[in-house]
């Protein structure tokens, strides 16, 4: 599955914890139900995968910890964790990667961003230049978001920065 | 026509009540319409299955009906210019079959739009700083707002800076496009509700605070649909600065909280009642309270900006104006019903608001045909600085007319069909589309909304009834607003058979309340009898200057209930 940052295909050196198998050495997801066994590990780095009825509040005392936080779209019409990754970020403060997984469409790739989404798994066979045709659509927005945008000098607006 | 006569704003200034587009707002608008045609293209190719399309379509407006797509044309709180009304003409002249309809959240809908003429529809839409965005799917929809907005006599604070506002911040929210359900804002700067805030998802009432700077009550989880509910005030005192913050942390509780396993649960009405209004009510500040509130904060001199981009009327002295007025109505009879049903009072000495009524006699509530869309474009630009609103009951708002040519004004519009008045009387009717276009509906709307037309046709019956607001919804998902009218009509299916249900009491202003289901079902001609039967009983029975919803209130169910199914 191609992982996306900034409009691009990146290498993914992260695994997911296997139900029933203990968790390994390497950087790996685990669910939420499977924390305090992930920092009970020795060393390598750890990420928590976020149900979608899970609140981000929920990894604070945690989130030091944490160098990744997943939230997951079961299906994309279902937008709660836009505000999960927006949480991370405004309320936790959270500097690691957040990413974003499940049933995506390219056309929510620039909200993901805006939220405060650094990765997304994008699907196989996916065509990488959708994705970052999606980031180039807009060059402004029109609302505060999480992201570290300039003013444009009127109104509401901002820059969004163009990647790729 | 003569220059005297001209009162249209010359071409450069901003357009009168609304927000002037600048070359990024234009941009914005191509690079949309850019991106929908790309999301057809992946559609046909594969890349986007049906489901996938589906909500990025109606996102743009754009419904399958029962016959045919239907486009849905936003007009930002109800307000556009005689440029754009031509546009729109335009739009039902070349894409459709000669006739646009009005709808009760200040849009546009045209009934026959061939899929692959809708780029072609949205340029043309886009040459006039017109779009169809976020006027379907679950996102934040058009911000509506008063119809005299800016012109109201007892309006306190011109709403539609505000409305812009909103309209911005909400367009292409990151957050906020994917949510539970729709999304309706309503906003109002008058103490008398034109806007219906307490059955919105979220309603403002805004005036002007001690020190001058706007105040925001916020009422939240109103709304109709299949569970009729009075909105809850959150708060009384919201400021200005922190108008987005706020809206911000009831959308975050809503879109984290909202039900998304059953769409008919999916409302925010839904959430707070859940909660409670009180439990709701700490999430929504427990969230204001944590979030980045600088990031949000609306500062006033961006309202400044935003508000500079509005064109203002610039009104003459009254100059004897309102003596004209009374003389000529003095004179014509006729001409004086239409002004004491169909005009609202201004704030500027000498001007006069005119309500143009979209429902003549057995006519089809709320449609315009492409030269009645020309004409009120024309009307516009020589009575009232090219300004036009629609009303959320279906009509058209001329907001600024001089007292002195009202009666020539009045005169036109009576020769092209669009003089009946009969504003708030009972064939002033809301009506959805009903099941003669709607995939969803159950009934008929539109036919048994031209028998009761027709039925109190006689205007004289209409004065005597006085005001009284008859809706009628083909459905349950209440699109006709049944639920908020005096005398309401549901839409059933009966065993197969179109079948309608009465309910009254229902009020959508100030006095907010949800109409009692009157009995069983009805035919449609049953109906109309009914109708007349509940109206003759208040004829009978009222006291004084009672409307028809006072003498109910008093009265109760029992009596009215009695007129029509002990007959029967």
């Amino acid at each position: 599955m191609p992982l996306l940052e900034n409009g691009r295909a990146v290498a993914d050196r992260w695994t997911y914890a296997v139900e029933g198998q203990p968790l390994g050495e390497g950087p790996v997801i685990v669910p939420s139900s499977r924390l305090s066994e992930g920092l009970g590990r020795a060393g390598g780095e750890l990420g928590v995968l976020l149900a979608p009825d899970e609140a981000a509040e929920t990894l604070r005392a945690a989130l030091a910890r944490l160098s990744l936080v997943a939230v997951r779209f079961p299906i994309f019409r279902d937008g709660r964790a836009f505000s999960q990754a927006r949480a991370l970020r405004e309320h936790l403060h959270f500097k690691g990667e957040v990413r974003a997984v499940g049933h995506i469409l390219p056309d929510q790739y620039e909200f993901l961003l805006r939220c405060g989404v650094t990765t997304v798994e994008a699907p196989e066979n996916a065509d990488i230049s959708v994705w970052n045709a999606a980031l180039q659509r807009f060059s402004v927005a029109m609302q505060p978001s999480i992201a570290p945008e300039k003013a444009t000098g009127f109104g509401l607006r901002r820059f969004l920065d163009a990647a790729g | 026509m003569s220059t005297e006569t001209l009162v249209r704003q010359d071409s450069a200034a901003p357009p009168v009540g609304r927000y002037a587009y600048d070359q990024v707002d234009r941009d914005f608008l191509r690079d949309r319409i850019e991106q929908f045609r790309d999301q057809v293209g992946r559609r046909i190719s594969g890349a986007l299955t049906e489901d996938e399309f589906k909500p990025l379509r109606l996102m743009n407006g754009l419904y399958l009906q029962l016959h045919a797509y239907m486009l849905r044309v936003a007009v930002p709180y109800g307000t556009l210019d005689s440029r754009q009304m031509r546009a729109l003409a335009r739009i039902a002249r070349e894409f459709d079959r000669g006739y646009g309809h009005f709808t009760t959240r200040q849009n546009i809908q045209f009934n026959w739009i061939k899929l692959e003429d809708t780029p072609a529809a949205l340029e043309v839409l886009a040459e006039a700083d017109m779009h169809a965005i976020q006027t379907s799917g679950n996102c934040i929809r058009n911000v509506t707002s008063d119809e005299f907005a800016g012109a109201a006599a007892d309006e306190l604070l011109d709403p539609r800076i505000h409305a812009e506002i909103l309209r911005q911040w909400s367009t292409l929210h990151p957050e906020f496009t994917f949510l539970p359900r729709k999304f309706k804002i309503a906003i109002s700067g008058s103490p008398n509700d034109r806007v219906a805030a307490r059955f919105h998802d979220i309603g403002l009432i805004a005036r002007p605070g001690d020190n001058g700077a706007p105040l925001f009550e916020v009422f939240v989880g109103g709304g109709l649909g299949r569970t009729p509910i009075v909105g809850v005030s959150l708060r009384d005192d919201l400021p200005e600065e922190d108008l987005i913050a706020y809206l911000e942390a009831i959308l975050r509780v809503y879109n984290e909280y909202g039900r998304r396993d059953n769409i008919y649960k999916a409302r925010i009405k839904i959430l707070v009642q859940a909660l409670g209004p009180d439990v709701f009510r700490q999430k929504v500040e427990a969230e204001f309270a944590a979030m980045d509130r600088a990031r949000y904060r609306l500062h006033p001199s961006i309202v400044t900006a935003i508000g500079e981009r509005f064109g203002a009327p610039h009104f003459e002295p009254e100059a004897g104006a309102t003596a004209v007025l009374a003389a000529a109505r003095a004179a014509d009879r006729t001409f004086d019903g239409w002004v004491r049903t169909n005009t609202h009072p201004h704030r500027a000495p000498g001007y006069i608001s005119v309500v143009v009524s979209l429902k003549p006699a057995g006519g089809i509530p709320g449609d315009a045909t492409d030269a009645q869309l020309d004409l009120l474009a024309d009307l516009a630009d020589e009575f009232s600085f090219g300004e036009i609103r629609v009303t959320h009951l279906q009509n058209v708002v001329l907001g600024h007319v001089r007292q002195d040519r009202l009666q020539e004004l009045w005169r036109r519009l009576d020769a092209a069909g669009l003089g009946t008045a009969n504003i708030n009387f009972i064939s002033d009717i809301i009506a959805c589309p009903g099941l003669d276009y709607c995939a969803l509906a159950n009934a008929r709307s539109i036919p048994i909304s031209q028998k009761l037309s027709q039925r109190f046709a006689d205007i004289t019956l209409q004065r005597e009834i006085g005001e009284l607001r008859l809706n009628i919804s083909g459905c349950i998902n209440a699109c006709g607003h049944h639920h908020a009218a005096h005398i309401g009509i549901l839409g059933v299916d009966k065993r197969g058979e179109e079948a309608f249900q009465i309910t009254l009491g229902g009020s959508g202003e100030q006095d907010a309340s949800v109409g009692q289901i009157l009995g069983p079902a009805m035919t449609e001609d049953d109906t109309v009898d009914a109708v007349s039967r509940l109206v003759d009983l208040y004829l009978a029975r009222r006291e004084g200057s009672e409307r028809f919803l006072d003498t109910f209130r008093r009265l109760g169910t029992a009596a009215f209930k009695d007129v029509v199914y002990a007959a029967a």
